[in-house]
């Protein structure tokens, strides 16, 4: 059956009218050589019952182990509560409300959701959230070039101990807009980005600094200093943050003297399960004076006639439907059932459940950081401050020792060879309060196994 | 109707522009303009030393029905903007050729400024806009 509400004679008559043969002769003008042709790679069909069949196969595969990787996804645990409430009917639906004004039931949602994500990072405004965290940098950095009009260059200056994949979503979204961005080194002792990583740049213009706290290595960043020297030369601070950390750690909005200038992030940790990498959800925050450059919708509170509380979108003319090209964003999809999680899962855990979260978290990665350690083969790089995460140095190649973990059903943490090879034989491990003491020891002695079973390389 | 001083010089875009003694150029948008636009509850304007180009946007006005550019009638330097607008967008709502002007330009080239149209002209535009 065909899914198209045309007839045979629809599509005839609607040919006849134009002049043209047929419905291939409409895509004439296309080279043969940009189309695409028969799909010859894609298989038959399948009955509802095969694939039903073929997916329970595969699922199987991705049966529960005990995870141990972090870099930048994180494993919570998730009331039960939050997507049972999710998934009514009600609020079952990815988008903003098209017509606002008839849903205030989502706009008040989202205006909690704002509420709440102003009031973690400490910054005036909020969005109504962004794709995920990658492009929420790069939105953060196309919006710095907006906001900060004293700055021509469109440089953007990003730690090389930031998140790398970030790094490469900010150059493939903001390169074409002719936005550079050059890296900060960070101190190979502690892990930090240094201070005087800065100094190369100088006198010259830069548009913002990013600022990841804490980092891809997991390590606490000197916050104040780098968002303080930033400012000093002109430029804007763009903070990205882990959402659950920011029930311990000090707030963006009072970093420094002045405290960040955007904050963006991964909203994944509060309440949205992995699910093998997304869907997620971007989250950002500004200072009032740079509201009107912030990309994405804005749901506003107000008194209707009578004098009853209302929401409606605000701030309407920086968006596309307005603007045009000169949108603050043509990227303006926003995850709002992430989002109606988000806003669940921090309502029932309130600020002290979340800075329980947060404080067990860190504990755990201790626990695991001194188990691990005492191994022979296994060192700490960095000595740093940490949070959730911390970087180890195994004494041979980290892909090998992975795979035979996870032979053992231990995913033992992510090899940083790939995109640091100057770190050697480097695992970035991390563990959340989803892990016990006995999973941590399971882990070791694992560990302990792989490292006495082979000579080291 | 709406108000075309005569003294000015004006783009069919709305813009307005007064030569001042000092030779600098005020700019600021038409009584028609605001009038076409409505209640203005933002104005960015362009930052002091800001180069400008002739026929490029350098300033935005939003009001509750829409947000549109300033095009710049002049090329040069912006001497002055009004920070005035930034807590009373209104002011070009009350007074466009007085309190709401937009910003003053050092021009480059003062030919640019005698090719605007004079208020005959702009309200020729007017006329055949409306009908």
């Amino acid at each position: 059956m065909p899914f198209n509400p045309h007839t045979a004679e629809d599509v005839r008559e609607m040919l006849a009218a134009i002049g043209a043969a047929d419905i291939e002769s409409l895509f004439d003008e296309i080279p043969s050589g940009l189309r695409s042709g028969t799909l010859a790679s894609v298989p038959q069909a399948l009955s509802e019952m095969e694939i039903g069949r073929l997916m329970s196969e595969r699922a199987a595969t991705d049966a529960p182990r005990l995870n141990f990787v972090g870099a930048g996804a994180y494993e919570h645990h998730i009331p039960a509560a939050v997507w049972a409430i999710v998934t009514r009917g009600e609020f079952y639906s990815a988008y903003t409300p098209y017509q606002a004004e008839a849903s205030q039931g989502t706009l008040q949602l989202i205006y909690e959701f704002q509420s709440m994500m102003t009031s973690l990072t400490g910054m005036a405004a909020s969005n109504a959230s962004l794709y995920d965290g990658a492009t929420a940098l790069a939105e953060a950095c196309l919006m710095a070039v907006r906001a900060n009009r004293k700055s021509q260059s469109r440089r953007i200056l990003i730690p090389v101990a930031a998140n790398p994949r970030y790094r490469q979503v900010v150059n493939v979204i903001c390169g074409n807009q002719k936005v550079v961005t050059e890296l900060v080194p960070y101190d190979p002792a502690t892990g930090q980005t240094t201070v005087a990583g800065l100094d190369q740049y100088a006198g010259e213009d830069i548009t913002a600094l990013v600022i990841q706290q804490p980092n891809f290595f997991g390590t606490l960043e000197a916050v104040d200093a780098l968002t303080d020297k930033a400012h000093a030369a002109g430029m804007l601070v763009i903070a990205v943050v882990n959402p659950t950390s920011l029930a311990i750690l000090k707030p963006p909005g009072e970093w420094g003297e002045r405290g960040a200038d955007i904050v963006c992030g991964e909203g994944q940790p509060l309440g949205v399960p992995l699910s093998s990498g997304g869907p997620y959800f971007g989250f950002m925050t500004t200072r009032m004076d740079y509201v009107r450059q912030m990309p994405g919708r804005i749901v506003g509170r107000t008194i209707d006639l009578e004098g009853k509380p209302g929401y409606s979108l605000t701030l309407q003319a920086r968006e596309q439907h307005i603007r045009r090209s000169k949108a603050t964003s043509n990227i303006c999809t926003n995850q709002g059932l992430l989002v109606t999680a988000a806003t669940i899962y921090l309502s029932l855990l309130g600020p002290r459940g979340l800075a329980q979260v947060a404080g067990t978290c860190m504990q755990r990665t201790a626990e695991l950081v001194e188990a691990l350690t005492a191994i022979p083969g296994v060192d700490l790089l960095f000595d740093g401050p940490r949070y959730n995460e911390a970087v180890l140095r195994l004494d041979r190649p980290v892909q090998g020792v992975l795979e035979v973990l996870a032979g053992q059903g231990v995913i033992g943490g992510y090899d940083l060879s790939r995109f640091y090879p100057s770190l050697g034989n480097a695992l970035l491990v991390c563990a959340t309060e989803t892990r016990s003491k006995a999973d941590i020891d399971n882990y070791s002695r694992a560990m302990a196994n792989v490292l006495k079973s082979a000579a080291s390389a | 109707m709406s108000n075309v001083p005569a003294d000015l010089r004006y783009l069919k875009s709305h813009e307005w522009a007064r030569l001042e003694n000092d030779g600098t150029v005020t700019v600021g948008i038409s009584d028609h303009a605001q009038q076409a636009l409505g209640d203005l509850v933002f104005v960015e304007v362009p930052e002091e030393g800001a180069g400008v180009t002739a026929g490029e946007a350098c300033a935005v006005v939003e009001s509750v029905k829409a947000a549109s550019d300033v095009y710049s009638p002049l090329s040069g330097e912006v001497v002055a903007s009004n920070s005035e607008l930034g807590g009373q967008p209104e002011l070009i709502n009350q007074d466009p050729y007085g309190a709401g002007w937009i910003m003053r330009i050092r021009p480059t080239d003062k030919a640019q400024f005698s090719a605007m149209l004079d208020a005959a002209a702009y309200e020729a535009a007017l006329a055949a806009e409306t009908h």
